[in-house]
């Protein structure tokens, strides 16, 4: 069972080195961004989530649409557990994993190997689970003897294939994503594509963002618009999708 | 979390901690040859060289003030860096805090961690120093593991309470590296408590919550007792500073992804 529940959830992101006279009792809106505002000890923040009610259940797959700066990272990352909500409450069941940043805590100095300890660690792969897994791993990879070099020598590319291939060995309930991922040459990306799809039969929810009209009617089943941190509209990918793409 | 897999939970929290740990050691000394006993190298030769000046310019016995200057010093680098790293622990995992979500002390853990492992290198010194002036080691050395859990008890939430309010002012870690400064200085690490004049000597050295907390370490490995005076100040440091923690934590949990 998987579900994720935010009730009149609220991001106030504090802006401490902004403390500037014209910004103190004043209030703007701005086309990008979330609104600025003030507090009364004239603390500057930004408003990037605003009395959110979102409930997530199995079978979802979520997308979430808007303009850059529209909440959506934030969002995610309240969705992920990475923020705590400044008011109200997000109530979360079932392991989450996050494929927004697969290449986060890749050392460049350290070898493929090594990498994919760290990484495994990261996504709460133990050491055993990981060794079970790691032969397929590194053939999914085909690296083949740069598996024992430093990152720093890979190519963009192989570097992406390396995280991508720890970073979809888990098998989580819910599944964050900021837009899809496509890695690697034409051969590679078709494999990955394969292993993503595999990946999202098992996951009971997805939630993804994305700019794509095409990703979010083919792969969702429920959109949200979000506007200056705040549910604009809610449905059926493909009314909103119009309403939004035009 | 899923009931019942807390206990995989926690392993999976431990692995992570020692892994990011043993990565920033290695990251240090990566294309080094000799790797991480530079650690032990750069301390040893520190100690000769302090040792010869100051236990010429104080005129003690190189006996009693080189296994002395060599332990205080190893345990005061390891109090220094915790504490310097801590102010760090979770600017520098910014990335992480930001992405992945595992509790705080997971970052705070990973510098006690790190320092741990450097400082077991450190302390491999010991043995050397100690053969080398003839001193047999007591049972008194056994004291040395309760007084080495009780300073990890203190570091860890001063390493704490430092990632927290460094991570909301950027001006601490100046003012805490400069008040490490003054530290070193202040506590007997370089001279010894003997050397002091009685009256101001006892009010200056019991006053310094880092004297104690060297003690509690220094003197079962140099096969002295620790004075009750510096169990008890240790114990209350750390029972009071674990409620001081446990305060400011809970009403800054929830912020400090935001001040980041």
């Amino acid at each position: 069972m998987a579900l994720i529940k935010l009730t009149n959830a609220s991001v106030q992101i504090p802006i401490y080195n902004a403390r500037s006279r014209s910004l103190k009792n004043r209030i703007f809106k701005i086309a990008t961004g979330g609104k600025l505002g003030s507090d009364q000890k004239g603390n500057v923040y930004v408003d990037a989530l605003k009395n959110l009610n979102l409930e997530i259940k199995n079978g979802d797959r979520l997308g979430i649409i808007g303009h850059n700066g529209a909440g959506k990272t934030t969002l995610l990352r309240v969705l992920s557990g990475a923020y705590h909500p400044t008011n109200g409450d997000v109530l979360q069941e079932g392991k989450s994993a996050s494929l927004i940043h697969i290449s986060l805590g890749i050392n460049p100095e350290a070898t493929g190997r090594e990498n994919v300890f760290l990484r495994g660690a990261m996504l709460g792969l133990g050491k055993k689970k990981l060794m079970n897994k790691f032969k397929e791993i590194i053939d999914f990879c085909d690296l083949g003897d740069f598996i024992d070099m430093p990152v720093r020598t890979y190519s963009t590319g192989m570097k992406l294939r390396l995280a991508f291939a720890v970073s979809t060995s888990i098998a989580p309930d819910i599944l964050l994503m900021d837009e899809w991922l496509s890695v690697g040459d034409k051969e590679f990306s078709i494999k990955a594509e394969q292993r993503l799809i595999k990946l999202l039969e098992t996951t009971k929810i997805l939630v993804i963002a994305s700019h794509s009209r095409a990703l979010i009617e083919k792969t969702c089943n429920r959109v949200i618009w979000m506007e200056n941190g705040e549910i604009k509209m809610e449905g059926n990918p493909k009314h909103i999708c119009k309403i939004y793409f035009g | 979390m899923v009931k019942g897999s807390y206990k995989s939970v926690i392993l999976n929290w431990l692995n992570l901690i020692n892994i990011l740990s043993i990565n920033d050691i290695k990251n240090r000394y990566r294309r080094s040859f000799i790797g991480p006993f530079w650690i032990t190298i750069s301390i040893s030769v520190t100690i000769s060289c302090i040792g010869l000046v100051f236990g010429s310019i104080f005129g003690s016995p190189m006996k009693e003030f080189l296994p002395f200057l060599s332990v205080g010093l190893i345990i005061w680098l390891f109090i220094g860096a915790i504490i310097e790293g801590g102010c760090n622990a979770f600017v520098s995992a910014e990335e992480l805090i930001k992405q992945l979500p595992v509790p705080f002390f997971i970052h705070t853990l990973r510098v006690i961690w790190h320092q741990t492992i450097v400082f077991s290198h450190n302390i491999l010194l010991i043995p050397f120093v100690m053969l080398l002036f003839k001193k047999a080691p007591s049972l008194n050395l056994l004291l040395v593991i309760p007084g080495f859990i009780l300073l990890l008890t203190i570091l860890t939430w001063i390493c704490i309470v430092c990632a927290i309010i460094s991570t909301r002012f950027r001006d601490l870690p100046q003012i805490i590296s400069s008040l490490l400064q003054v530290g070193f200085y202040v506590t007997p690490v370089i001279w010894m408590p003997s050397m002091l004049p009685d009256r101001v000597g006892s009010t200056l050295l019991n006053a310094n919550p880092f004297y104690h907390m060297i003690e509690i370490v220094r003197a079962p490995i140099l096969g002295n007792f620790p004075t009750l005076e510096n169990w008890v100040v240790c114990i209350s440091i750390s029972i009071f500073g674990w409620i001081f923690t446990f305060l400011i934590y809970n009403k800054t949990r929830k912020h400090i992804a935001y001040w980041l």
